[in-house]
């Protein structure tokens, strides 16, 4: 069968089961664009290409699937760099294609001609330049293969406009060979030796962690996770990346470490003597100061990523395994503690005197976010997917919503980019569109990718914005407030320009706003109660609140700083 | 890579260096690859070469010796295999390894210092490979500290321009010495 590059194309993206393409049509990538009219591949046409990725970024960490978004070469594909870099960053799964000038023009600086395979080369796991109609289908089965196994990431795929509009012989590789990977191996036999390693540190430990990064996620080891920590009694953290993998109503969850972290998750780490991480990888975020990270805990470090290992920490035991894996083998060799009882005695004090708190709202406002976040998460439906932006917000929410479940809390972690909430709720509720899907979301953030909520009114995808209006770049405001003596350099945003409410009804969307707690109440039940166009909801907040615990930048997690209301006393 | 000459047995050497004999596919952007991830997780390269590989078209092998001291090398060499085109590593600590290196120097000559440069050319074992009225090139393959002590008895003379390829290595046959 002959077919053209295009079609070709899109016939193997078909291949690999995708059903959904977030995209934005242009020169170089016209002539992929022709057959999908006749493809059953549903494709979203964003306002921008940050969009398409964010999207695609949504769909994946929402369904496991890896994320497709297609654009056009030079700004187009530029415009998607950010997208990729946060996909990289947070080890999501992602096929990413991009339209080139012809084979011939490369090199020429052609009209909207840039080297994309050159720019993305850090931040993807691996790129291609397509060199023939012929490749094509070789290259998108590689791609997925390579996105969606091992540790998960972003694979982009160039393909210059010559290749699309030549014919080539149809076929499909059927085998991993076929895929012309020689120096890819992402799955590595189990180290029985490190296995029994393990199990001997897990014998002595009388203060053990599982400190569960987003690899557990990745890795679907949840249920595995659940029964190793019932089964040993071990306490867990689950990083901003991995919440949701333990429930966040088990007893045995501390909640989130590091800088916003809860008390008791920080202080357990610190206090630990042995910490089993999961699919985490030390990030500075969780870690503060690094010499002063759990001084006294030896390391169980598993990771599919060997370059994790002892990367920002010794590892005393590395694991080189799929998470699931590791704790099954873990499991089978009845790795237990000895008695926690004391490690939780201790680990329930410093709950019980340090929860999470904030000032008690006012009945005429301005609204605490935090009461906003809690508040909206009451009356949600269980199993309602939570997107957020980058921020004070972001940690409002990671702190104040009850994560169950897996895919349920998406955000960007690693990159922290600003803008991800709105697309990647809209990308979200694409791939579980029997979940409910709101995005909690900065004022700052939300004006940086606002406009795909047009995207979202016309392709009919009703998700539920929640903007903590607080009219500040919040978390900028908030470091200026402690660490820069109050000096507030360009970080004041306006609560009132833009009118969130206008530019909501503009996009097509319902537009709401709340400025004390009854209307606060009122607002979000009519948006629970919408569910066939998009809602923002402009929530008015103090601008003064401040995201606590908080460890200082370069501090160590000793110093950590709790709520006003909770100081005083040793500290 | 650094021009920083590390304080070390030669002025080429780090004192903590190992080679990587890198066996990558023959695409192109490959050298790219590996040059990007040495540049932004600030890795240290003192030098490299790059030929096809043994007959195959399909692979080309790269001698990359590194900076121990910059990164661990156990990070190098996870990083670098993370690379999807990186089909396979050896690690070559430094006495394990037969290492050779290809220098080429032209060397203005007049009547006056003719006899000493000939003889610092024999006690090098270099050869001469072209020659001029006023000038001569030689070219010695050697150990990368020959190749060093050459280049010092070169300073001597004026008007010298100097390359050096950058080393090649094989593991060395019979007993390797422990790590």
């Amino acid at each position: 069968m002959q077919l053209t590059g295009a079609e070709a194309l899109i016939k193997s993206l078909e291949q690999q089961g995708v059903d959904t393409v977030f995209g934005l049509p242009g020169g170089a990538i016209l002539p992929v664009y022709d057959p999908l009219i006749d493809s059953t591949i549903r494709h979203i046409l964003v306002r921008h290409e940050q969009g398409a990725g964010h999207m695609a970024e949504g769909y994946a960490l929402a369904t496991g699937r890896p994320g497709v978004a297609m654009v056009t070469s030079g700004p187009g594909a530029t415009n998607i760099v950010t997208p990729i870099g946060n996909a990289h960053m947070d080890s999501t799964p992602l096929v990413v294609i991009t339209g080139q000038v012809a084979t011939g023009s490369i090199g020429t600086d052609a009209f909207q001609e840039c080297d994309i395979t050159g720019i993305t080369m850090g931040i993807t796991k691996h790129n291609f330049l397509v060199q023939s109609a012929q490749e094509i289908p070789r290259a998108v089965a590689a791609a997925f293969h390579l996105a969606t196994t091992g540790r998960p990431g972003p694979v982009l795929i160039d393909v210059p406009k010559d290749v699309t509009q030549s014919m080539m012989d149809w076929w499909y590789p059927s085998t991993v060979e076929e895929y012309d990977l020689p120096g890819y191996r992402p799955e590595v036999p189990l180290d029985e030796d490190a296995v029994a390693r393990a199990v001997a540190l897990i014998a002595q430990s009388e203060r053990p962690v599982l400190y569960v990064g987003g690899g557990t996620l990745k890795s679907r080891a949840s249920k595995e996770l659940l029964a190793f920590a019932e089964r040993t009694g071990m306490p867990v953290v689950t990083t901003l990346m991995a919440r949701g993998a333990f429930p966040d109503s088990h007893e045995q969850h501390l909640g989130m470490p590091g800088m916003h972290g809860f008390y008791a998750a920080v202080t357990a780490i610190q206090r630990s003597d042995l910490l089993i991480s999961l699919g985490a990888r030390f990030d500075d975020r969780v870690t503060g100061k690094i010499s002063a990270f759990a001084a006294g805990a030896k390391v169980i470090h598993v990771d599919i990523d060997r370059a994790e290992f002892n990367k920002v920490r010794h590892a005393d035991v590395a694991l080189q395994s799929n998470i699931a894996a590791a704790l099954k083998a873990l499991d089978a060799l009845d790795a237990t503690p000895k008695s926690l009882k004391s490690w939780w005695k201790e680990i329930r004090s410093w709950q019980a005197k340090y929860p999470l708190v904030y000032d008690e709202p006012a009945v005429d406002g301005p609204l605490r976010p935090q009461h906003v976040v809690a508040s909206i998460a009451q009356k949600a439906d269980p199993g309602t997917i939570v997107t957020s932006g980058v921020g004070q917000h972001q940690m409002w929410a990671a702190q104040f919503w009850q994560f169950e479940e897996p895919g349920t809390w998406i955000n960007s972690g690693g990159a922290g980019t600003m803008g991800f909430g709105v697309p990647a709720a809209i990308g979200a509720k694409v791939g579980r569109p029997d979940r409910t899907v709101w995005c909690i979301d900065g004022d700052g953030c939300f004006q940086m990718t606002a406009q795909e909520l047009v995207t979202a009114r016309s392709e009919g995808i009703p998700i539920k914005v929640a903007i903590l209006n607080n009219a500040y770049l919040g978390m900028v405001r908030q470091w200026q407030e402690m660490f820069y003596d109050e000096r507030y350099s360009e970080v004041y945003l306006s609560a009132d320009l833009p009118d969130y409410v206008k530019w909501a009804e503009a996009m097509g969307c319902v537009g709401l706003r709340a400025t004390n707690l009854k209307e606060m109440e009122d607002v979000i039940d009519e948006a629970n109660r919408i569910n066939d166009v998009p809602v923002v909801i402009d929530f008015r907040t103090d601008s003064s609140e401040k995201v606590f615990p908080m460890v200082a930048s370069g501090a160590s997690n000793d110093d950590i700083m709790v709520h006003p209301s909770q100081r005083g006393g040793a500290m | 890579m650094s021009p920083e000459p590390f304080l070390g047995a030669t002025s080429h050497t780090p004192v903590r260096h190992h080679i990587l004999s890198v066996l990558v596919e023959n695409k192109a952007g490959v050298l790219a690859r590996i040059a990007g991830l040495f540049a932004r997780r600030g890795f240290n390269i003192y030098s490299l070469a790059v030929a096809p590989a043994e007959s195959h078209a399909r692979f080309s092998r790269v001698t990359i010796v590194v900076d121990a001291e910059s990164a661990p090398l156990e990070q190098i060499v996870g990083q670098l295999d993370k690379l999807v085109n990186v089909v396979a590593i050896t690690d070559l600590a430094p006495h394990d390894a037969v290492e050779r290196e290809l220098l080429l120097a032209t060397i203005q000559t007049d009547v006056a210092n003719r006899t000493s440069l000939l003889d610092t050319l024999a006690s090098a074992g270099a050869a001469i490979v072209d020659v001029d009225p006023g000038a001569v090139t030689v070219m010695l393959a050697g150990t990368p500290a020959a190749c060093d002590q050459l280049e010092r008895a070169l300073e001597d003379f004026s008007e010298v321009e100097l390359h050096r390829t950058g080393r090649v290595a094989l593991p060395r046959l019979g007993e390797a010495a422990p790590h």
